[in-house]
């Protein structure tokens, strides 16, 4: 499958979209080299600013900068755009209803080396206690490059969590994506698995295969977009199937998870119900493959879940 | 010999670098004099009792740099050098930052802006208690640019810590550039002193004024001490010197022969020296 560097895509999207929009500003705070916002930076020098190491600055300057019409994309590592920034995103963007777009990279296990410091298991269900903000977690180059064109036209707040490391194609050049919009890319009668990002769509993909050749048959969505939650999808999904395991690359509570099983629970749908995700746990350093299987995020321990669900 | 130590530091700093193929090679070098003035001679520490209360307590705010924290822990006893070998390996319990599994280490860092904070909060206990422990803390100059790093300086001096002693890597460069061409920072010595600080400037890498600065404090009684450490990322290799782009880079096989190279001859004449 081919793959394409995911922070090459939110560079040169902003790059395109800056063509004819004047507004188009972004910030970093010392990592542009890291998340490629750097590329910006180099094409539109005048409408990009490195605030130096200070994310909670960085935030409350984007909102600054939202106020007077500009249109802000912000990024950072998840772990710093989630705990460093909470509070200027919180009041300063999103309860002032302003525009600011926050790029949280290196979800989940995807920090490796850089350990609990550094490694965002928790910035999803902070995220989603803010009322109204939009939270999208593309899980590939093309998801990615259209819900950054979204988000630039779309006025409100956005949490766009990104990995920054190459990840497979999933969709044609001509899908179209929405907020709050699911997409099923593997229809199934005997189990549903909700899943989020690059990494645990792919995992799932891969335990719907092997659930496959056992005779279950699991239907995957890639959720997209956290926050608005396509509770449609979801429940159709879990009505039809009866099992539903989520499947996150974070803490297994506050994020997807919680959010599913709201969804699901107030719709009066009964399904068996198992989640995929880090359990009540800090980060550690390893490569991703180590980690995956460290928190059980892997397709074998996902079809292990579908398993467990009589 | 405390010069030499710092160079054979530079040794394995370098060593466990290239061995785990990662690390943040720059402000590795341009603090290890610091930590070997501090581990080696200023601190009160006894690595058999890494938990003693009455221990002088030493964080390591800029926790990037922890290649050079592990090497002077496991020089200074605190586990042995074997331990080393496991850096960046996925059981190890030495972390691409500091972390709590470290005997010898006082507080998980690594995301910037946390150490002196918390210093203030271990000073200010000390005070409280009539303890007689002091506090050290090194940050980065590029780490000065969160806001969190001058909450604690006007905590310091609020509370007249004079038992509280800030350290500035001041090697002017950070990951995207020189400091002051992204957020200029001069002239920090002024800073400092605004927020009522005593500062006290030294070449960073130069041992003697390492442990003049170090033995000199309180340099001013009621006041906390900012020890402004001018610094050369990179320190002690001639290709790693003042290059950005070394902050987080690992030597190629032959740039690992040159720096082991350099730094033999630079250990050879500093045992000449006897220093
Ligand atoms: C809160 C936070 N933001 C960003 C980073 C990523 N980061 C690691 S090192 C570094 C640059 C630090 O520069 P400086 O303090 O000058 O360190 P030194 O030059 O001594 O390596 C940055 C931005 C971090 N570790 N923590
Ligand atoms: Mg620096």
């Amino acid at each position: 499958m081919e793959k394409r560097e995911m922070r090459a895509v939110y560079a040169q999207t902003l790059i395109e979209l800056a063509k004819t929009n004047e507004d188009i500003v972004i910030l970093d705070a010392d990592l542009m080299h890291a998340n490629g916002a750097f590329a910006f930076a180099k094409a539109y020098p005048e409408r990009s600013f490195n605030v130096g190491v200070a994310e909670a600055n960085m935030v409350g300057v984007a909102a600054g900068l939202s106020s007077v019409g500009k249109i802000p994309f912000a990024s950072t590592f998840g772990s710093f755009a989630g705990r460093r920034d909470y509070d200027q995103f919180f009041i300063s963007a999103n309860y002032a209803r302003l525009n600011v777009k926050l790029v949280g990279t290196d979800p989940g296990v995807t920090a490796k080396y850089n350990g609990g410091t550094h490694m965002p298991f928790e910035d999803l269900a902070l995220m989603r206690a803010i009322p109204k903000l939009v939270i999208l977690e593309p899980s590939d180059p093309v998801s990615l490059g259209k819900l950054i064109r979204k988000s630039a036209s779309y006025y409100g707040c956005v949490y766009l969590r990104m990995q920054r490391s190459p990840a497979s194609v999933l969709y044609p050049e001509s899908e179209e994506f929405e907020f709050g919009r699911a997409k099923v890319l593997r229809e199934g009668s005997d189990a549903v698995l909700f899943a989020l990002g690059s990494v645990m769509v792919n995992e799932s993909l891969a335990a719907a295969e092997t659930l496959a050749t056992e005779g279950i048959r699991a239907a995957v969505v890639d959720m997209v977009s956290l926050k608005p939650l396509d509770v449609e999808t979801v429940v159709a999904q879990a009505g039809k199937t009866g099992r539903v395991v989520t499947c996150e690359n974070g803490q297994a509570s506050g994020g997807l998870s919680s959010a599913v099983a709201e969804a699901i629970l107030e719709s009066g749908v009964r399904a068996g119900f198992a989640r995929i995700g880090v359990k009540d746990e800090f980060g550690e350093v390893g490569t991703v493959e180590y980690l995956m299987e460290r928190y059980a995020l892997r397709a074998q321990d996902i079809a292990a879940a579908v398993r467990s669900l009589a | 010999m405390l010069a030499a130590q710092s160079l054979e530091l530079r040794k394995d700093i370098l060593s466990l670098i290239k061995r785990a193929n990662g690390g943040h090679t720059g402000g590795c070098l341009s603090s290890i004099d610091i930590l070997v003035g501090l581990y080696f001679h200023a601190l009160r520490i006894d690595p058999a009792m890494p938990r003693d209360p009455g221990r002088d307590r030493f964080v390591m705010s800029k926790g990037h740099s922890a290649e050079g924290l592990y090497c002077v822990l496991a020089k200074a006893g605190f586990f042995p050098a074997l331990v080393l070998e496991q850096y960046g390996r996925f059981d190890s319990t030495l972390y691409g930052h500091p972390t709590m599994n470290v005997p010898g280490v006082e507080m998980p860092t690594g995301a910037l802006g946390h150490g002196l904070a918390v210093g203030v909060g271990m000073a200010l206990a000390a005070k409280r208690d009539g303890a007689s422990y002091r506090t050290f803390v090194l940050m980065g100059d590029g780490e000065q640019a969160e806001g969190s790093v001058w909450e604690a300086a006007m905590a310091g001096s609020h509370y007249g810590l004079d038992n509280l002693v800030g350290i500035v890597d001041y090697n002017g460069l950070q990951i995207s550039g020189k400091v002051d061409d992204v957020m200029r920072l001069s002239p920090l010595g002024d800073r400092w002193a605004a927020f009522g600080w005593k500062v006290v400037q030294i070449d960073g890498n130069d041992m003697g004024q390492v442990i003049g600065a170090l033995d000199s404090v309180p340099a001013k009684a009621g006041s906390p001490t900012l020890i402004l450490a001018r610094t050369i990322k990179g320190k002690g290799v001639s290709f790693i010197e003042n290059q950005v782009a070394w902050h987080h880079k690992v030597p190629t096989d032959e740039q690992y022969a040159q720096a082991m190279r350099e730094l033999d001859t630079a250990i050879a004449s500093a045992r000449e020296a006897r220093v």
